[in-house]
């Protein structure tokens, strides 16, 4: 991967670049900030992840609902040791707010940024703002390298002084529609200068088979690196729910059918008439089950080419990341020494 | 209230209108109340017909058309039905209670029906009373003055 | 063209509320064709305001009146008389058309019914769908004829967004997704190749962002007016 690199090899020099450069397969996580300006949370999150990832990506107000800022929880993440990965959509702010927010995160000790659109605000909680857009995904990720590696700005002036150096993230849903068109799109994060890609939550291995196929003879996997998005199912209506409604998340029948089986032993019930300690049962025994889906959903997709790691998305649900990531053989995580100078 | 009120009655040329000449043919009574204007179809019925009958002081319009499926020019009382709507809508909004305007469909040989969609017509007026328009605003305001004596 | 709807009446009747004569002002041009502010929509609307201030015991005077196009001068000149009679204008012109009667008579109180939508077209009678951003910066030779800005949610550049599902936008299942059209055209075309490229950031300045837009032609002015 022929890159501008910084006097130590690196681009940026973050964990998440060295533990990828080294070849180990990479394991991130995803930490969702809370709708308070409560850091406690942060860190009680981040004591649930410490050692089991190699990053910690933060969302940016997802689903547009306000949230504790990506860069805010970020630099509380660093502090407690954790490496963030902050997330950087197109919604909220234009490219002076996000350049200006790229140098503070940068001074925070931030190394790693996702390059997102973002939802469209009409999702969240503040349906009657007013969105920004003004750049997209592909320019957001071509403005970062710019900061980067040309030490311009957007507006092509110079940058004087520290330039924020990031190991650059950006997103591709392989299954969201035009199907065909996505392994071209995701040639455009690359080309636009992204270093690393999560992809959206992959549950139908076979079809992020074909996609990956696509990817490879483009030679993308080369470029980039590919981090499979994965996730735990917590009941068989949720996984319903998303394969309804979740642009872009493919749910094999098979796979709820196996949620189903796991809640058999309650199965007949109405809602009613399960006890409290029923319904606490069979929610276990799911959320068991779809800790063991996600595991064999790793086993399965470590072993297609290209796949540089997996990006767990275990929202709300912190505690799932240390039985998946033990559970794929994925435990402890490498530790990887910067280059020397 | 008595007998002197108004009802106003488009009445489509091919249909409605052939009905009412039918009923009268026929000696069928129906109340006198009703003026019948004919119309070439009923999608010639104007919002704007409408509501310059309710604000000159008509205490109902009813708006008579083909059956569903039988209009002269295909679809002129679908349209119709749609207009209709409108003005509900908006003498909702101006204040006026939406029931007196109302489509029906009726066909040519169906006398009897005119007669009952007059009659079912002039029951919504008596229920409803008349059309507030039609009564000096100052007048109301007196009588009610009168009845709080 | 513009697209226009009504305000809700009552907003409308809250706005004129104060006053006793009102002459509402219709438009025949676009707001015609989207029924929205023509002679006939100008007749109900104020046969209705006529009407429902009565039932209210505070009957007004109110006319209606309808000119070419609001948008000009000369035609605003031709009921210049009726305009300076009324306490209020009641304008059913686009937003345009409500500035054009607020400048050439500055003393006349002017009030909108309506609200100025987009630049669309009808798709089907009685349905009008926005086309046009008035972006000042035209890309559509790059999209196959389908505007990205207007038409995707998100207004991309280099769309689709991951928010694509079976043809339509993540934002509501009506609205189609502006960037599969483009796609599925460019693909009719033979040309999706040039959706490979990356679309720099747009210059948004040629667009509202720059401030108030104006054009002169210099070639077109009169002479006295230079």
């Amino acid at each position: 991967m022929a890159q501008l690199t910084s006097s130590d090899g690196y681009l940026s020099g973050s964990n998440l670049e060295r533990v990828l450069r080294a070849g180990h397969f990479a394991v991130t996580a995803e930490l969702g900030p809370p709708q308070s300006a409560d850091a406690e949370v942060i860190r009680r999150k981040a004591a649930l992840l410490r050692g089991f990832c190699d990053a910690v990506n933060i969302t940016d107000n997802q689903t547009a609902i306000v949230r504790m800022s990506s860069i805010g929880a970020g630099a509380i993440l660093a502090r407690e040791g954790l490496e963030p990965v902050i997330q950087v959509t197109c919604r909220d702010r234009n490219r002076l707010a996000i350049q200006s927010d790229l140098l503070g995160a940068y001074a925070l000790g931030i190394r790693n940024v996702l390059c997102l659109t973002g939802d469209h605000q009409t999702f969240g909680n503040h349906p009657e703002a007013k969105n920004v857009f003004d750049l997209d995904s592909v320019q957001l990720i071509q403005m970062v390298k710019t900061l980067r590696d040309e030490r311009t700005f957007q507006c092509g002036e110079p940058l004087r002084g520290t330039e924020p150096r990031f190991f650059i993230g950006a997103a591709e849903s392989p299954f969201a529609d035009p199907v065909e068109f996505r392994p071209y799109r995701l040639a455009k994060k690359i080309k636009a200068g992204a270093n690393f890609i999560q992809t959206q939550l992959v549950f139908d291995v076979a079809a992020f088979e074909l996609f990956m196929e696509k990817v490879r003879s483009l030679g993308l996997h080369q470029q980039a690196y590919i981090l499979a998005g994965v996730g735990p199912l917590k009941s068989p209506a949720m996984a319903k729910y998303m394969k309804e409604n979740v642009p872009g998340i493919l749910i094999p029948d098979e796979l709820i059918q196996k949620l189903e089986e796991a809640g058999k032993p309650w199965a007949g019930k109405s809602k009613d008439e399960l006890t409290k300690e029923e319904k606490k049962a069979r929610s276990e025994a799911w959320k068991q089950k779809g800790i063991e889906i996600c595991v064999e959903l790793i086993q399965r997709i470590m072993q297609i080419e290209g796949v540089a790691g997996v990006h767990i998305m275990a929202i709300e649900w912190e505690e799932a990341v240390e039985p998946i990531v033990k559970g794929a053989g994925l435990y402890p995580r490498p530790v990887v020494e910067p280059l020397p100078a | 209230m008595n007998g002197d009120y108004q009802i106003l009655a488009f009445c489509c040329q091919y249909c409605a209108y052939a009905a009412a000449d039918l009923a009268g043919g026929l000696r069928l009574q129906y109340p006198p109340q009703v003026k019948i204007i004919q119309i070439p179809c009923t999608g010639k019925m104007d919002v704007l017909y409408a509501l310059q009958a309710f604000e000159e002081g008509a205490d109902a319009v009813m708006v008579a058309g083909c059956l569903p499926g039988d209009c002269h020019f295909l679809e002129g009382n679908y349209n119709a039905v749609r207009r209709v709507e409108r003005v509900k809508h908006i003498l909702q909004a101006i204040g006026l209670q939406p029931e007196r305007i109302k489509m029906f469909h009726i066909s040519s040989s169906m006398a009897s029906r005119f007669v009952s969609a007059v009659e079912e017509m002039c029951s919504i007026v008596k229920e409803l009373g008349p059309n507030p328009l039609r009564i000096d605003p100052k007048v109301v305001s007196e009588e009610k003055g009168d009845e709080s004596e | 063209m513009i697209i226009a709807e009504q305000k809700p009446f009552e907003e409308i009747k809250r706005s004129i509320a104060p006053a006793h004569k009102v002459l509402v002002v219709g438009c025949g041009t676009c707001v015609t064709v989207c029924f929205a502010g023509g002679a006939r929509e100008a007749a109900i609307l104020a046969a209705s305001l006529r009407m429902a201030f009565k039932l209210n015991g505070d009957p007004k005077e109110i006319t209606e009146v309808t000119v070419q196009r609001q948008c000009e001068w000369e035609y605003l000149d031709a009921v210049a008389e009726q305009v300076g009679k009324a306490e209020v204008v009641l304008s059913l012109g686009c937003g345009v058309g409500v500035q054009a009667i607020a400048e050439r008579f500055p003393r006349t109180w002017v009030v909108p019914g309506l609200n100025t939508s987009f630049l669309g077209m009808p798709a089907e009678q009685g349905v009008w769908v926005e086309r046009c951003a008035a972006c000042g910066d035209c890309i559509l030779g790059l999209t196959a004829g389908i505007c990205p800005i207007a038409r995707c949610s998100k207004s991309l550049l280099n769309g689709p967004c991951g928010g694509s599902q079976d043809g339509h936008c993540e934002v509501n299942a009506d609205i189609p997704c502006g960037w599969q059209l483009i796609y599925d055209r460019l693909k009719a075309l033979g040309k999706v190749e040039m959706l490979y490229e990356i679309r720099p950031p747009k210059n948004w300045r040629a667009s509202r962002d720059g401030g108030p837009r104006k054009i002169v032609r210099p070639d077109l002015r009169l002479i006295e007016e230079e």
